[in-house]
């Protein structure tokens, strides 16, 4: 793998997380539990959606450069016309959204991480990397701020939000392990300073994750089992029903423009 | 002073355009009719949510879905400054919310009616956002501050709703066959109950009288209704969609056209629950304000144990 | 699980400072269970088109106000002191600065 292929497979992956997890976030869009809070999720589901748009229109010009031979691919062929098994996002952000403990603990754990990363990438060697970050993180900071409130809510609100908020975590921390789980791709990329060591993202998060279930009495699941897959294009059963639903028009009328 | 001095001078303030202000006194009708419209009004922007969300999943490009979602979730602040407006009448917003749930209170009928196709996210932003607009310009200078100031609110934001709409039904209309008899599908649908939220026509409507002499209505459903025909007929020309009404013509002398007769059975029928989809909207409601009741509990007992803890 | 005469979170008032420099505006109220939320959703509901620069809330039952019945008592009789206004001086020509 070269520098370029490493770099659009990274690209993908960041726009693909964001798109994947935008389009989870919107279902709750008047389905909220409260009116404020429809609509503070709507603008974190529409940040995501901006970031993915970003990613996604970035590794269609990268893949351009390495693959002569292919014609450009835009951000709405990417997120539209590519398979489940072409999809390089992690499993935690395709998960059905679930009861709110759910939704907020899953933004919450992929927070976390996304914070850290967006900060390294402010960084980065790779310019469009870095103009993308400097505003993504600005976004990721409100992100997380959001679901920390929230699950601290939850594990110092009432015994019921207490024990969905802990279910919540025992059911989502084995997605956690993928988050950290560097591919070949990322790995090169670290090396030539263009995306952090996945390693000293983990370090954050971890920190962030104690701080927080501290302060929101929740207790932090053991590690065990950690699944993974979604980085390499092998997903859970969620997402290829959640691609249809996204991709359907695109589907049943190739080519037209919406 | 004698209600009757009262009443005089609270109409004598309305006739001066001066606004009535939460903390003035006001009779009790007025504030009646202005919780029932205000609470009427924010119902229909929250309940308003469900039909075009049907197709955020769907959107067809990631340009539209946040387009989409923007406009959605601006519905929902709609909802909620209208339900503050109302808040300063008394009422708080989880009465209201209950009056709706328990289907005590109205919300606009358009929104019974289901959204089959993406062109019916152009056809609503369009017609239904059009001839809201018409209403929401109106009562910008309704005669009750809060109101007035929200309903100011909604329409500055609500100008890019109505361009979104025909934005999508213009693309279509340039595009295949297919989709522009997609378009022509949904304006074929949409036409009729867009004419019928202006309301029933002026001799049949039981609170329009009052509303206008309190100035809290200020132009009759009838005249509304004209203008927003006058308006859009052209509109529709231009994107060569043809209006599903064979008796719509350009009346030349009193320059507006003549068109057909609303079908106030169907109208009548979705009020009394019947339409398409009034169970489906109800039942959405309530599924989100039960699934959410131990969420606001937790934000409530967690608020109130850390202000235990400071004070401590 | 749900209660059923469930109470609203409290209220509260709104008030945006759009830019630097100018007055802070009330702007709306809205609902929340703490200051921190109130101030959160207040960034979600009122600032979406770039409005905010920052932003206060307060508790809607903190709020004192003067009544109606008192306007003319209160505020009538500044109606009459038009020697606070500075147009009521005239300005020789030729003055400038002032």
């Amino acid at each position: 793998m070269n520098q370029q292929e490493a770099l659009f497979r990274f690209a993908l992956r960041m726009g693909d997380n964001s798109v994947v997890l935008g389009h989870r976030t919107s279902e709750w869009c008047g389905h909220g539990p409260v009116l404020e809070e429809d609509i503070a999720l709507a603008n974190i589901a529409l940040d995501l959606i901006g970031q993915a748009r970003n990613y996604l229109t970035y590794a269609g010009e990268v893949e351009a450069k390495f693959r002569a031979s292919a014609p450009l691919r835009t951000e709405d062929d990417l997120a539209y016309l590519r398979g489940e098994r072409e999809y390089l996002n992690v499993h935690l952000v395709e998960l059905p959204k679930g009861d709110y403990a759910h939704t907020i603990v899953r933004s919450f754990l992929f927070d976390a991480f996304h914070l850290p990363l967006q900060q390294a990438l402010t960084t980065s060697k790779d310019d469009r990397l870095k103009g993308i970050a400097e505003k993504a993180v600005k976004e990721v900071a409100y992100h997380l701020r959001h679901s920390s409130e929230w699950l601290v809510r939850f594990g110092d609100g009432t015994q019921e939000s207490h024990q969905r908020a802990q279910n919540a975590l025992e059911d989502l921390w084995r997605y956690t392990g993928e988050l950290f789980a560097a591919d070949e791709a990322e790995e090169l990329l670290a090396k030539a300073g263009i995306a952090p060591k996945l390693a000293d993202v983990k370090q954050e998060w971890s920190a962030t994750v104690d701080r927080v279930l501290k302060e929101a009495t929740l207790k932090r699941p053991a590690d065990g089992w950690m699944a993974s897959g979604g980085k390499k294009g092998i997903h859970t059963e969620h997402l290829g029903p959640m691609l249809a639903e996204m991709q359907t028009l695109q589907r049943s009328y190739p080519g037209v423009e919406w | 002073m004698p209600e009757s001095q009262q009443a005089a001078q609270f109409q004598a303030k309305v006739d001066a355009e001066q606004k009535i202000e939460p903390r003035d006194w006001m009779p009790a009708e007025y504030r009646q009719n202005l919780v029932r419209q205000i609470s009427q009004h924010a119902h229909s922007e929250i309940v308003g949510m469900l039909p075009e969300g049907n197709w955020i999943g769907r959107a067809p490009s990631l340009r539209r879905k946040a387009i989409l979602l923007a406009k959605v979730q601006d519905e929902a602040g709609h909802g909620l400054y209208l339900y503050s407006a109302a808040e300063t009448l008394g009422v708080g917003r989880d009465e209201m919310v209950s009056q709706l749930l328990s289907g005590k209170a109205k919300y606009s009928s358009i929104f019974n009616y289901p959204t089959l196709t993406w062109a019916d996210i152009g056809a609503i932003g369009w017609l239904v956002d059009g001839a809201a607009i018409m209403n929401q310009v109106m009562l910008c200078r309704t005669s009750y501050g809060p109101y007035a100031r929200a309903m100011v609110r909604i329409c500055k934001e609500e100008s890019f709703h109505q361009r979104q709409g025909y934005d999508i039904l213009v693309t279509l209309s340039k595009g295949t066959p297919e989709q522009k008899a997609m378009a022509q599908d949904a304006l074929n649908r949409w036409w009729w109950p867009s004419l019928m939220m202006f309301g029933p026509s002026d001799k049949d409507s039981p609170h329009s009288a009052q509303s206008m002499k309190w100035k809290i209505k200020r132009q009759s459903n009838d005249e509304l209704r004209q203008t927003f025909i006058d308006r859009t007929v052209p509109q529709a020309e231009f994107i060569g969609l043809q209006v599903p009404d064979p008796k719509l013509k350009w009346n030349e002398t009193i320059q507006h056209y003549d068109w057909g007769e609303i079908d106030w059975e169907e109208f009548n029928q979705v009020i009394r629950g019947n339409g398409p989809c009034n169970a489906e909207r109800m039942a959405a409601r309530r599924k989100a304000h039960a699934d959410g009741a131990w969420v606001r509990e937790a934000a409530l007992a967690h608020a109130g144990k850390k202000a235990k803890r400071s004070a401590a | 699980m749900s209660t059923t005469n469930e109470k609203d979170w409290p209220l509260w008032e709104i008030f945006i400072q759009s830019k630097r420099g100018l007055d802070h505006k009330h702007v709306g109220s809205l609902h929340a269970a703490d200051a921190r939320m109130a101030i959160e959703n207040a960034r979600d509901v009122y600032t979406r088109r770039g409005e905010g620069n920052s932003i206060w809330a307060v508790q809607a039952a903190d709020i004192h106000a003067s009544k109606p019945e008192d306007q003319g008592a209160f505020f009538d009789p500044a109606d009459d002191k038009v020697y606070r206004h500075p147009t009521f001086y005239p300005m020789p020509e030729g003055v400038k600065y002032m």
